[in-house]
């Protein structure tokens, strides 16, 4: 479903994204593991077209979305990192305008968000604006509506950061489920080694750049001699910190929340 | 078109949904209403120009829409930074239909709250020639909205941060807005403000304003037309481009 080979991104002199080749197969759960600026985000931005690539070549569902952007991205849905829901309007009208985005026809589209307003437990809350929602809901929303126009694939990215035990393990199942259901091949990153050896059916652990293992956890945790993914990831990456600078964005957010007291 | 629609509809929605803010954007030219056309009333009287209310008015209105206009194009900064920007820029539409549907709704946008200032003009005692003059006057509220609309597009595609925000306000926005003869007449003025005034896109629109409202005209509907249409054209353009650009 996913062919990656030899995939290169470069910023100026950093080389954010090194030579990485890699498959996820139909139906997978996919997991790719890392440090803080290990590349992972840069991997994404690349696979949904926000990213050109340097190097190397990508496939998805037989297809190139650096020369078939908008047919590649007809077929995937994403959860980003940073929340992209709009928050001055209801759940419902936030599924609606992407189901008018992604050419969803409407009756196709009033069933659907039903559905999946429904199976993530949204649907009582349906026409509160975003803005009242907790962390979590937002999260099962924007992933709800990456489902909307029932993508080939769903790319989640970090997809529990900052959310609750309880949001986590639920939001999990939910992705468990639709895989089983709808055969939706899952890719995502998380830094949560427990999440990882749950769902993922394989995970690959990347650092610099570069993908230094991939397999099943089994056969991690046995390369690395550990008894834990934790342990092998670690023995993988080493122990020392990654510190990222902030940017304007986490700047503007700062002061988004001095204005908003 | 289904895009365009749907992100059109959205700025709408926003809008009339943040009543607050609607008040807080009429405020101000409120303000400006009442505090010079009272105030300077007077001066303008004893210096042989009839009411000075009659005369700000138009431009009051150029000025809420300049404002309203391109503060929709930067909030573009807000979507940025909180995300929204990237669902839309990751879906499989092109980036003109989102840049059209977004510029489309800050100026109907801005034409709702044109119209609303002029209400208040009417209101506060501000009459135009005859009532016929209200639609003509729409079509010159309109193409400000359009051609300023775009403006900000253009300018929120590249912008980053608040900082940049305050600059843009200080030293475009306000110029653009006082050298626009809203708040004096164009006639003999020095030699480089009125070259300045002449560069200044809002003038056009003042000028058709003040031209349809009480049948003073400096230039002409027809030059005023021309200009702010080619003008509008090449924002749109700009503003096309730069949007296209942008990187997340």
């Amino acid at each position: 479903m996913i062919r990656v080979r030899n995939l290169v991104k470069k910023f100026g002199d950093f080389t954010a994204v090194s030579d990485i080749s890699f498959d996820v197969a139909q139906g997978e759960i996919f997991a790719f593991l890392g440090p803080n600026g290990a590349g992972k985000t840069t991997t994404i931005k690349m696979l949904t077209t926000l990213l050109h690539p340097t190097g190397g070549t990508i496939e998805l569902d037989g297809m190139n979305p650096v020369l078939k952007q908008k047919e590649a991205r007809q077929r995937f849905g994403i959860v980003f990192q940073d929340p992209s829901l709009d928050v001055e309007q209801t759940a419902y009208e936030n599924m609606e305008l992407h189901g008018v985005l992604y050419h969803v026809p409407r009756k196709l589209r009033i069933e659907r968000t039903e559905r999946l307003l429904k199976l993530f437990e949204l649907w009582e809350r349906k026409d509160s604006y975003v803005k009242t929602f907790s962390g979590g809901m937002k999260r099962r929303l924007e992933i709800a509506r990456g489902l909307l126009h029932t993508p080939r694939i769903l790319f989640l990215d970090e997809p529990t950061l900052g959310l609750d035990p309880q949001s986590r393990n639920q939001l999990w199942n939910h992705v468990k489920h639709l895989n089983e259901t709808e055969k939706t091949t899952v890719f995502l990153t998380t830094h949560y080694m427990d999440e990882a050896d749950r769902v993922a059916h394989r995970i690959a652990i990347m650092d610099h750049g570069k993908i230094v293992a991939q397999g099943t956890s089994a056969e991690l945790k046995q390369q690395t001699d550990s008894d834990s993914l934790e342990g092998a990831f670690l023995a993988l990456t080493g122990s020392s910190l990654r510190d990222e600078g902030a940017n304007s964005t986490d700047q503007m957010r700062q002061v988004a929340k001095m204005w908003r007291r | 078109m289904g895009a365009i629609y749907i992100l059109w509809l959205r700025e709408l929605k926003r809008y009339v949904r943040s009543r607050v803010q609607i008040v807080v954007s009429l405020g101000q030219p409120c303000l400006y209403l009442l505090a010079l056309g009272f105030g300077l009333g007077p001066v303008f009287k004893q210096a042989g120009h009839g009411s000075y209310l009659q005369f700000m008015a138009p431009g009051v209105v150029g000025m809420t829409v300049l404002f309203s206009s391109v503060f929709s194009g930067i909030a573009m900064l807000w979507d940025r930074q909180f995300g929204f920007l990237k669902e839309t820029l990751v879906a499989p539409v092109s980036r003109m239909q989102i840049m059209v549907g977004r510029t489309l709704g800050g100026a109907t946008v801005a034409v709702i709250q044109g119209g609303l200032i002029l209400a208040i003009c009417l209101i506060t005692g501000f009459r135009p020639h005859s009532w016929l003059a209200i639609p003509a006057a729409f079509l010159f509220v309109i193409l400000i909205a359009v051609v300023f609309a775009a403006l900000g597009t253009a300018i929120g595609s590249v912008l980053q941060d608040m900082q940049g925000f305050q600059l843009v306000m200080n030293f475009l926005v306000l110029p653009i807005f006082f050298l626009s003869g809203a708040l004096f007449p164009l006639s003999n003025l020095p030699l480089a403000m009125n070259i300045i005034t002449k560069l200044d896109p809002l003038t056009y629109g003042v000028d058709g304003l003040r031209g349809a409202l009480i049948q003073s005209w400096q230039f002409g509907a027809v030059l005023d037309v021309s200009v702010l249409a080619i003008i509008g054209a090449l924002f749109l353009s700009a503003g096309a481009y730069l949007f296209s650009r942008i990187e997340v």
